[in-house]
């Protein structure tokens, strides 16, 4: 889906790489975590997805189209879509409806498409009730989704979220991870989830690490999160059930570190008891 | 205190003049305002008061908030009425010192007052019965044949329907800072008008510096979603003229037309 060759980008006006030759291939339909600190280069990678940034050095591939081709540009767009951090930066009409249409009718889709593609949109992210409201009465998760509903109205085969949930409250941040869970299980469309929450990696099926530029781990969540003592030395936290299964482990215990759901943690932690 | 701020003053409601389309509205504003200065005579006011009552009653819009809309410009109606009064010549009626009142002078000071204030009704039923987003679509496609002559239309009206949209936004972040500011005891409520003033700067500054943050974002967001301007671009609300909408407009030309035969005859 998205292929990115020794990808190194360095800011206008700074001496220092924000990502360091970077290389990753994002399969179809996967959902697909990249975890790291303020300053990793997470967001910038992230950047490089739909072309708004063009690469210092190296090459990104969305769909087999080289996003530093000028003339690629619409149709990486329409196929990668992305989400940002703060939902009222984004939302560009006065009611619900009107800014999930504004895609297709920027793609100029016929009338009545759009019209059936809207409330598709926001019948899948849950916000169909809420299509005449003022989006600025709605709380920030529920902008957070319309703003989705808004990208998945492109048709979109991917969708990025550039710490989309950074701004949000628990609740907020758990209506969005929902959303985009269902989105990418039953419409198989690929996810990249930027973040710096732990919590909201554990469903994914892939979780990279990035740390001042670089990938620093890639893998299943349970294999990434079991290297412990890794993450603590790039600063990051575990989730709270690794946390716990670490702690027993080094008082003297030998659990499974990669029991990571709180059901499989707490089964094991019972299974250690009997 | 902010909270209170409207533009545009619409009131949403469901009558035949909001359900009209808003480039008929602009249209009948437009022939309205042209009648209105062709009307001359006691017959021509005649029918213009009663077209903007007629208008005011099938709009349902409350003609009180209506007369809230004169007062900002009541001190301009007191002055032509004055001026009008003291400055026409004809048969006079009451004359002290030099000041003298004229027949004539009345009528055309009662005139002219109508004729502003008419000019306002009908301007702000607009406002009243349009809302803002319409208005601008409206604006926006009557204004369509100007992009031949390289006007930017398109790229006007989303300015302007932006602006609509992040006035709350706006409002919402200015609560923010001036609570931020009193907490670290600014002070907006006392001291002369120039003190008041110079307070409101540290509440400008962060302002306009998040407004252009805000711009960059949504830019990126907006190309991100495939905005690149107006050419090629289709509306999922479509403005389609219905059969009120001719009769309203057929009614505009001919309170035109009346107008002016009441001219020619003399009435």
């Amino acid at each position: 889906m998205i292929r990115v060759e020794h990808l190194t980008y360095q800011y206008p006006d700074t001496d220092t790489d924000a990502v360091k030759d970077v290389s990753l291939t994002i399969e179809k339909g996967s959902f697909v975590a990249i975890l790291g600190h303020n300053g990793s280069g997470k967001s910038t990678l992230a950047k490089h997805f739909n072309g708004i940034l063009q690469p210092t050095e190296g090459k990104v591939y969305v769909a087999g189209m080289d996003t530093s081709d000028p003339d690629n540009v619409l149709n990486i767009r329409r196929t990668v879509g992305m989400v940002f951090q703060n939902p009222d930066n984004q939302i560009v009409a006065n009611i619900v409806e009107d800014d999930v249409a504004f895609a297709p009718e920027n793609l100029g889709v016929p009338s009545a498409e759009i019209r059936q593609r809207v409330d598709e949109a926001l019948k899948l992210v849950g916000m169909y009730d809420y299509r005449m409201h003022s989006p600025h009465l709605l709380s920030g998760g529920q902008k957070q989704r319309v703003a989705i509903a808004g990208v998945i109205a492109m048709r979109p085969d991917c969708i990025v979220l550039d710490e989309a949930t950074a701004m949000l409250d628990p609740v907020g941040r758990q209506e969005v991870i929902k959303t985009i869970t269902k989105l990418c299980r039953e419409q198989g469309i690929t996810v990249v989830h930027i973040t710096h929450h732990m919590e909201e990696c554990i469903d994914a099926d892939r979780l990279i690490i990035m740390s001042d530029g670089k990938i620093v781990a890639d893998g299943a969540p349970k294999t990434v999160f079991s290297q412990v003592d890794m993450l603590r030395s790039q600063g990051l936290t575990v989730p709270a059930t690794t946390d716990l299964i670490d702690r027993l482990n080094k008082g003297g215990l030998n659990l499974n570190i990669e029991a990571l759901s709180v059901e499989d943690c707490v089964n094991e932690i019972a299974n250690a008891l009997i | 205190m902010l909270k209170d701020i409207t533009l545009g003053q619409y009131f949403p409601g469901d009558s035949v003049v909001h359900k009209m389309d808003p480039r008929t509205k602009l249209i009948m504003v437009v022939l309205y305002i042209v009648a209105l200065f062709l009307a001359d005579g006691f017959a021509g006011y005649a029918v213009m008061i009663l077209v903007t009552a007629g208008f005011v009653w099938l709009s349902k819009v409350p003609p009180k908030s209506l007369f809230k809309g004169l007062k900002p410009v009541l001190i301009i109606i007191v002055l032509t009425a004055v001026l009008n009064v003291f400055y026409t010549d004809g048969t006079v009626l009451v004359q002290v010192w030099k000041l003298k009142i004229t027949y004539e002078g009345i009528i055309r000071a009662v005139f002219m007052v109508l004729r502003i204030v008419m000019l306002i009704c009908g301007t702000f039923l607009l406002t009243y019965t349009t809302a803002p987003v319409a208005l601008t679509d409206g604006m926006e496609l009557l204004l369509h044949p100007l992009n031949k002559l390289k006007v930017p239309v398109h790229e006007m009206s989303m300015m302007m329907s932006m602006a609509l949209r992040f006035i709350p936004t706006l409002i919402e972040e200015t609560d923010k800072i001036m609570s931020a500011q009193k907490a670290r005891g600014a002070d907006f409520e006392t001291g002369s008008l120039i003190d008041r003033a110079k307070a409101l700067l540290p509440i400008l500054v962060p302002l306009f510096i998040s407004a252009f943050r805000r711009a960059d974002e949504l830019a990126i967001a907006m190309e991100s979603r495939c905005y690149n301007g107006g050419a090629g671009r289709t509306r999922m609300k479509q403005l389609r003229y219905e059969r009120r909408d001719y009769l309203a407009l057929v009614f505009g030309v001919l309170l035109i037309a009346g107008m002016i035969g009441l001219q020619v005859v003399g009435v």
